[in-house]
């Protein structure tokens, strides 16, 4: 029986690892290497890092440090930023990586994910979509460069486009949930869910294991990703990692222990 | 040795890591003088099935590690693509296999799925092993791995299969033909799972 996958997603900044409220505000939570080995100890199903900087600044992703978290988790690691070409995502690929995000890229030249789908196989082409309320209408729209520019485009459009094009996986983001920990946005998730029949992960708002619980009460197989909920703890925000045991991972996604 | 075989593709260093965590010894070949010592091959892969080939037939190795499997008949473990890699042929490509088992890669018919989520066949999912005496070792209550692929391996023989997965299906996620064992998930990131199937590998 597959299962969901609840997947902790660590914010690269620099060399250290950060965790962000609503993309901004970036608070130093620890060093990638270290947190990847803690993240290993307690099973985790998937990791998902995302330097948040490389695209703003233009540069290439850090190769060097892809290839040391990739050799370091015994967990598949997507990674994502500043992706832009199909070489890099290539490179990406032969440095151990299992799955690669885009996402201005993927908006700004969607042939990318064809292309990129082609090369590497769709399995491994992973479309981020950093999503918030805009305009009078406060309806959704996809934003990219960490949330401040806008793209006119509805996200559930452009996810039924990015699964045309030969994405493996959709990841919807909620900007104005991000380090927020008030729970998903289930009527975002909703909509995109009935869009797309690609695998599906959500992120932004997770505060407690029944945010992760009721997404995957109603949606069944479904990555339900989080940050906050994996670094912090109580309400000082005092870091500390964790991630559901067996027992508690059992409990929420409702099936027997193992 | 185990050599793990570098074509480019798959990750190389998460072997090594979980191999050199147990003591047991690697080498990681880049060019078939260092592949021919092998005692024990691990063939990685991730990506597409043409480029993974391609890499593969332009990396040197191809002959030595044909002649390894074939007539040398030394221990060799494919994962995802390279396991896939062992057919004769796969329906996401045009480049033929490299033949070493009867087997055919087919994609995943979800026509008649009515589950919402379909292709890739992306995370853990349970390996219902029919023997434990090889790789399944130590396994008999159960194990789960994680997948990622869209493909799947059909070969000719029942008699092959070592393991089945239920995805929309039952299809053969490990199979063994010998000397030659391939497995559709990636043991490489399967935390106990994986390294207890890798450590079984080692000590065949």
């Amino acid at each position: 029986m597959l299962r969901p996958r609840i997947i902790p997603c660590l914010l690269v900044k620099g060399a250290g690892l950060v965790k962000t409220r609503q993309f901004a505000d970036p608070k130093y939570v620890g060093d990638p290497l270290n947190a990847v080995r803690i993240f290993n100890e307690k099973e985790v199903d998937e990791l998902t890092v995302l330097d948040i900087d490389a695209t703003t600044e233009k540069r290439e992703p850090n190769y060097t440090m892809i290839r040391n978290l990739a050799g370091e988790c015994r967990m598949p690691l997507c990674y994502g930023g500043g992706v832009s070409s199909p070489e890099q995502i290539e490179k990406i690929i032969t440095l151990g990586v299992e799955k690669v995000a885009i996402s201005a890229a993927a908006v700004e030249t969607p042939e990318l994910i064809a292309e990129g789908a082609r090369r590497v196989g769709s399995q491994s082409i992973v479309v981020v979509l950093d999503v918030k309320k805009s305009g009078l209408l406060r309806r959704q729209e996809v934003f990219t460069r960490n949330g401040t520019r806008k793209t006119g485009l509805n996200p559930v459009d452009f996810a039924r486009r990015a699964q045309d094009m030969g994405a493996g996986e959709i990841v919807v983001n909620a900007i104005e949930r991000d380090g927020m920990m008030g729970g998903y946005d289930l009527d975002l998730v909703r909509e995109i869910r009935g869009a797309v029949s690609l695998p599906l992960t959500v992120l932004g708002g997770a505060g407690s294991y029944d945010d992760l619980a009721t997404l995957i009460r109603e949606f069944g197989i479904i990555g339900a990703s989080a940050g906050s909920l994996f670094v912090f703890k109580g309400k000082y925000r005092a870091v500390l990692i964790s991630y559901p045991n067996a027992a508690e991972k059992a409990e929420l996604l409702g099936a027997p222990a193992n | 040795m185990i050599a793990l075989v570098d074509y480019g593709l798959g990750n190389i260093q998460a072997f090594a890591n979980i191999y050199n965590r147990l003591n047991i010894p690697v080498s990681i070949a880049q060019d078939g003088e260092t592949l021919a010592k092998a005692e024990r091959v691990i063939l990685p892969g991730v990506g597409a099935f043409d480029w993974a080939m391609s890499r593969l037939n332009q990396s040197g190795m191809r002959e030595c590690l044909d002649d390894l499997v074939m007539n040398r008949k030394v221990p060799v473990l494919g994962i995802c693509v390279g396991m896939q890699m062992m057919a004769t042929r796969s329906d996401e490509g045009e480049v033929p296999g490299l033949g070493w088992i009867d087997a055919e890669v087919k994609k995943f018919d979800m026509s008649n799925s009515n589950q919402h989520t379909r292709l890739p066949h992306m995370g853990w999912n349970d390996v219902a092993a029919s023997e434990f005496d090889d790789i399944f070792g130590g396994m008999e209550d159960g194990s789960r791995f994680y997948f990622l692929h869209s493909y799947y391996f059909a070969p000719a023989r029942q008699r092959d299969v070592l393991g089945i997965t239920d995805y929309n299906g039952r299809f053969a996620s490990a199979v063994r033909s010998g000397n030659i064992f391939g497995v559709q998930f990636h043991p490489e990131k399967s935390h106990r799972w994986g390294v207890q199937l890798l450590k079984n590998f080692a000590e065949l």
